[in-house]
């Protein structure tokens, strides 16, 4: 999918993250903050990277903060965030490119 | 060196402590010592005043000079001011390479950061420190090593004179001019004295700093004019409503709740839980929890407590009050429930010394004679070692306390966590940090299960017969670590910036400096 604007999805409460999306160019910029980040970094970004890679985002700005957010939580804010960006909310392709 | 919990401790750390590595909770045990000593000062004239005009004139008369080593007591907690006006005095006098030894530090001494950061404060002995001191501590700031002890620790130290203080300050909620100190009594109570009893028999010089001025003799005296070498009138020495707060609303928190309900049926289950047995626990809203539910059960099946120890808070006091034990021996009071029970018992509710409660190089301590503790943790491991000091980013952030001193006495040693903190497992493969070593902990209780220490056949067999969750410790963690993932350790530089002491005066494990989080590639 392409990123056609800046969208935004999660909050900044324990145990969530907040994930924004941006147009970018040249591949994936992510940028990963964390209350966890010296245990839980690698997994964060590995699970940031599946998920952008499931939706085929191939160029984006994204930027993570997370609160200690479980990866099935990291997950859904980049999902939803990336739907954002494309204005898309309905007929969200569950148990497809969203699973 | 490895030591006796598997931490590798550096020869380098040895050399510059002189210490040894720990080598197991009873291995020193029968260890003889010539106790330490104090240079004291006659007073002969009757004639001659002890009252000082300010701190600054209290610090000359003691001679203060680059390199000592001065000391203080936690029991206003975050509601103490003497630290930091002590502090800024001596600051101000260009003082320089200064040695802390505090019973503890907290969020209150934030401004002692810039003076570890020039080089006035250089070396810091404590159980704990929290806020910005632990961030300074943490990434390198702090000259020497930082040594973090148990409070029973921290009095064998002070009278084996491994540590020996130049200048004691004791924050004195009454005084009179004559240095008989009293926890009570004036605008700041803190209930007892107990951290600074030892402070004021072995440091050279004892320096009292109040805000109530009574007329002499202020008795009973939780320390001595016969140790005291000055006082000085202040107009606070501390916030009351920080040092005492009210009792914590007991919690409402499912979680806390269901394991303080499993601490409870652990506990009746066993064969200490009989009249006149002994027990402690922290301020932890499960700890509390469960000293309500075990009140329950005392009172439905006419079993007393003999003694309760504390770090005391309203629900214990509330034990005393219903004639469920039958006396208190306090070393803390965690709120005003607690300082306003020593004063309306003081047949029951006693002060004791940090010595008399954990010391572990004295005649015999109370933490000996305990039956149960319950405690808390951060993380504990496999191999049943808790941490109780660094955080999971590395920073120190908390305080041994009695929490190893009450685990190596106590006959059940419980400690109750859950078993996430948001995404932090509490049950782990491998603590960041040992401070409580795995031998001296029998039970870990969380809201999926309990794990008993396999080294007590005795305790799993106890609880057969129960409808208890007992798992195995390794159930636990594999539980944990499929909700939120396998944890990686901690990326610490290679800098040593503190060690975790053992109570008998060994390292336990080695505190390093942290550094930024850095993605592999």
């Amino acid at each position: 999918m392409e990123i056609k604007k800046a969208a935004m999805a999660g909050t900044l409460e324990s145990s969530d993250a907040q994930v924004t999306v941006e147009p970018g160019e040249n591949g994936i910029q992510l940028s990963i903050e964390s209350s966890v980040i010296h245990q839980f970094g690698r997994q964060i970004k590995a699970t940031v990277e599946e998920t952008l890679e499931r939706l085929e985002v191939t160029n984006a700005k994204v930027t993570v903060v997370d609160k200690g957010a479980l990866d099935c939580t990291l997950k859904a804010r980049v999902e939803c965030a990336v739907y954002r960006s494309n204005g898309i909310a309905e007929n969200i392709p569950w148990g497809g490119a969203v699973r | 060196m490895i030591n006796a919990v598997g931490r590798e401790i550096p020869e380098e750390i040895l050399k510059i402590t002189g210490k040894e590595g720990y080598q197991g909770a009873k291995a020193k045990d029968n260890y003889e010592f010539k106790r330490g000593s104090a240079k004291i000062r006659a007073m002969v004239d009757p004639g001659r005043s002890k009252l000082a005009d300010s701190i600054r004139d209290v610090l000359e008369k003691c001679g203060i000079k680059d390199g000592m080593t001065i000391s203080f007591h936690h029991h206003f907690r975050e509601g103490d001011y003497v630290v930091n006006m002590v502090m800024e005095e001596i600051h101000n006098m260009g003082i320089k390479d200064l040695s802390i030894c505090a019973s503890s530090l907290g969020k209150a001494h934030d401004p002692m950061v810039p003076m570890i950061e020039d080089g006035t404060i250089t070396s810091i002995r404590s159980s704990g420190v929290r806020g910005r001191i632990g961030e300074a501590i943490s990434t390198g700031k702090l000259k020497n090593l930082a040594v973090m002890c148990s409070h029973g620790g921290r009095v064998r130290a002070i009278e084996s004179g491994e540590v020996h203080i130049d200048i004691a300050f004791i924050g004195a909620p009454s005084a009179d001019e004559y240095g008989n100190l009293r926890a009570n009594g004036g605008k700041s109570n803190c209930g007892v004295l107990s951290y600074a009893m030892a402070d004021a028999q072995y440091a050279d010089k004892v320096v009292a700093i109040t805000d109530t001025l009574v007329p002499f003799p202020n008795v009973p005296a939780s320390i001595s004019m016969t140790n005291v070498d000055y006082v000085v009138v202040v107009d606070e020495i501390g916030n009351p409503a920080k040092i005492a707060t009210g009792a914590a609303k007991p919690t409402t928190d499912m979680r806390k709740l269901r394991m303080a309900d499993y601490c409870t049926q652990f506990v009746i289950n066993t064969p200490y839980f009989k009249n006149g047995f002994s027990y402690q626990t922290g301020v932890g809203g499960a700890s509390i929890a469960s000293t309500i539910s075990l009140a329950e059960e005392m009172e439905k099946r006419g079993i007393r407590m003999g003694f309760g120890v504390g770090g005391l808070t309203t629900p214990m006091c509330g034990l005393l009050e219903r004639g469920l034990v039958d006396v208190l021996v306090d070393t803390q009071d965690f709120d005003l429930g607690a300082v306003e029970s020593i004063q309306k018992h003081p047949d029951r509710h006693i002060e004791i010394s940090a010595s008399e409660y954990a010391n572990p190089f004295n005649k015999g301590a109370y933490v000996n004679k305990l039956d149960f503790v319950i405690l808390a943790a951060l993380e504990v491991d496999v191999n049943f070692n808790c941490n109780v000091v660094v955080g999971s980013d590395g920073v120190i952030t908390g305080a041994q306390g009695g929490h190893p001193d009450t685990a190596a006495g106590a006959k059940c040693t419980i400690v109750i966590a859950p078993l996430l903190q948001g995404r932090i497992p509490a049950v782990c493969t491998n603590v960041t940090t040992v401070t409580t070593p795995g031998e001296t902990v029998d039970v870990v209780i969380t809201d999926y299960g309990i794990a008993i220490n396999p080294k007590r056949q005795d305790l799993i067999e106890c609880m057969k017969n129960t409808k208890l969750p007992i798992r195995s410790i390794e159930e636990l963690r594999d539980t944990a670590y499929s909700i939120v993932g396998e944890p990686d350790p901690v990326q610490f530089g290679d800098r040593v910036v503190g060690i975790i002491e053992g109570r008998d005066g060994t390292v336990m494990d080695v505190v390093r400096e942290i550094r930024p989080y850095e993605f592999e590639n």
